[in-house]
């Protein structure tokens, strides 16, 4: 059970011109910025939106090739979840989840036992009576679930599942959602803008900025090694591309960066915010990154201060409430930024 | 002076509303006050009364009934398909709300009247002719009132979420199904408001009902025809025959909001 694709789709400012390929029991993640077009991609994938061009393949069954073949929505085997569930207001739980079953013509009796059982395995027994809008937002979002999968799909669709549930719920939900991808046996594709939903539930994330792909890889190869600003900024690193020499390395912004490895060509240098140290006066000793630079913008977050620097080299710093205070920085104040070489990683572009 | 009343309705719009209200209830209230309730007894015992009351009730349902067989596909048309010249289509849909109704019955004589470009056909090969019989009631009823059922089932289905119709399509449901199981179920309230509506409308046809129906007792006079009738001859039968259709009105109005309409009513 494969999902082979290569959507093409204009519309508007997006030019989408997506390939991508989910094995076996495989789930892929489609992370991105609002805008960058995995839903569209999605609903392509689907079959609820024609392409402008390309080919989507489950199985080797042809579903869409430009325009020869097109297999609409309802005659596909896949199963979607949407991000505000849309069970249906007017049927209880239980016929919500039956309603794929009865569509593929189960009888009434036998599609209600397995809807039953399908409630059961998302925690929701007794409960398929109510109505949706008497349930909670991840009673709801595990019903869309098990009604997406109560017809044994070899695609499953999600779009960004998680997304209006509050953080709590988010939580149990995603743990919910994990263990039921693991039993799943066909193809998955997961579109999301939130990394931690990627990095807990694919076995491979795809990054998709303007409607390209910018990086492919396992969760923990994005995470180490993103190649774009904005996978940076959602793992929490800052990107430096630049040419490596040996250790160091000559940022393209201007700069040299000695590195914990060694490099040649074109790199990228990923420093992460809280190995950034913050000095009112030029550190002596050890560390030998060190930069003059100037405050640019301070915002709380967590227990820290993430510490926005303008300088020759853009970075961002991670300190604690209590030294932020002791530092007494406002914004536009001079600072002296260091990090440890052996804290820089560095990868070839 | 710029006292605001117990609601805070501001004055500028609280006395223009009063005085609106006025003008729309006291009509009503006049017909009350002026009916000779002693004599109302008789007269309701009129078999022509309860004639054209039947006939009224029985050809405004026949009428409704039609106008939700043809009138809810033409609203999902309208709504949901992608054909072109959709915004030309509502327009040649609607006339029929703007026309004048007698306007209607000429129209309608002069397609399917005993010399129309249908009718005539229709006569002389299977000598059927509609003008001038209970069919022709429903049939300029229909015409008139149907526009309104479809103005308001496709506000309805616009105003419906069409992701539930994704929802439902990736869930193996053709367009059919998801019409029958999910559409039709969501835009409910919407399909009873326009079919209380309708059947208002007709139930108060007049000029295309006279002029493609005439006013024959027992076939196809009317309510509203039997009132104007009688207006000219015995004034005080008027009133009671428009006293029954105030009655059947509100009391149709009143018992399908609290059954069907509930919260979500439209009207």
């Amino acid at each position: 059970m494969t999902l082979a694709a290569h959507v093409v789709v204009q519309r508007g400012a997006l030019h989408l011109d997506v390939d991508l390929t989910v094995a076996d029991g495989e789930v892929l993640a489609v992370l991105g910025p609002n805008g960058a077009g995995k839903s569209t991609l999605l609903r392509v994938l689907a079959g609820l939106l024609p392409p402008d061009g390309g080919r989507v393949a489950l199985d080797g069954d042809t579903v869409w090739d430009d325009g020869r073949d097109h297999v609409p929505a309802h005659e596909r085997s896949l199963g979607m979840v949407f991000q505000d569930h849309l069970l249906f207001p007017h049927l209880s739980v239980t016929e919500n989840v039956a309603f794929g079953l009865r569509t593929r013509g189960v009888r009434r009796a036998p599609a209600r036992a397995a809807a039953e059982e399908w409630l059961a395995r998302v925690h929701l027994a007794g409960l398929g009576d109510r109505r949706p809008g008497e349930l909670s937002g991840g009673q709801a979002q595990r019903a869309a679930l098990a009604r997406a999968l109560v017809v044994d799909p070899r695609l499953l669709l999600l779009d960004e599942p998680l997304s209006a549930l509050d953080a709590r719920t988010r939580l149990t939900v995603r743990a919910e959602l994990r263990r039921h991808l693991a039993e799943f046996a066909g193809s998955a594709v997961l579109v999301s803008h939130d990394p931690v939903d990627a990095m807990a539930l694919a076995d491979r994330v795809v990054v998709v900025e303007d409607g390209r792909v910018v990086q492919t890889g396992t969760p923990a190869e994005v995470a180490r090694r993103p190649r774009t600003d904005y996978v940076a900024r959602l793992v929490g690193l800052v990107l430096l591309p630049g040419t490596g020499a040996g250790t160091t390395v000559r940022l393209d912004g201007g700069g040299v960066v000695s590195v914990g490895g060694e490099a040649t060509g074109p790199v990228f240098v990923a420093v992460r915010p809280a190995s950034v140290s913050l000095y009112l006066e030029r550190p002596a000793g050890s560390p030998r990154n060190v930069w003059p630079a100037r405050l640019a913008a301070a915002t709380p977050h967590g227990s820290v201060v993430r510490c926005d620097l303008a300088g020759e080299v853009p970075l961002t710093a991670d300190v604690t409430a209590t030294s932020f205070a002791e530092l007494g920085l406002v914004p536009g104040a001079p600072v002296w930024a260091s990090v440890k070489a052996a804290d820089v990683t560095v990868y070839t572009r | 002076m710029s006292r605001r009343g117990e609601g805070g309705v501001p004055v500028p719009l609280l006395v223009p509303a009063l005085l609106g209200i006025a003008f729309l209830v006291l009509p009503l209230l006049g017909l009350v006050i002026r009916a000779p309730w002693s004599s109302i007894g008789p007269q309701l015992a009129q078999q022509e009364v309860g004639q054209a009351l039947r006939l009224s009730l029985f050809s405004a349902t026949v009428a409704t009934v039609v106008s939700l067989l043809l009138g809810v596909p033409i609203a999902w048309v309208l709504a949901r398909s992608r054909i072109r010249g959709r915004s030309v289509l509502r327009a040649l849909v609607t006339v029929p709300l703007v026309l004048p109704p007698v306007v209607g019955g000429v129209a309608l004589f002069l397609v399917i009247g005993r010399q129309g470009i249908l009718g005539r056909p229709l006569y002389e090969h299977l000598g059927v002719s509609i003008p001038f019989t209970t069919t022709a009631v429903v049939i300029a009823e229909t015409f008139v009132a149907m526009p309104f059922l479809v103005i308001s089932v496709e506000g309805a289905l616009r105003a419906a979420d069409a992701r539930f119709e994704d929802a439902a399509a990736t869930l193996g449901a053709d367009r059919w199904t998801t019409f029958r199981r999910v559409t039709l179920p969501l835009v409910a309230p919407g399909v009873a408001a326009g079919a209380v509506l309708c059947w208002a409308r007709a139930l108060g046809e007049f000029g295309a009902t006279i002029t493609f129906a005439g006013n024959f007792p027992g076939t196809t006079q009317t309510m509203p025809l039997a009132v104007y009738l009688a207006l000219q001859r015995d004034p005080e039968a008027a009133i009671v025959l428009s006293l029954v259709l105030l009655a059947v009105s509100l009391g149709t109005l009143l018992l399908l909001r609290d059954r069907w309409l509930g919260r979500s009513a439209v009207v």
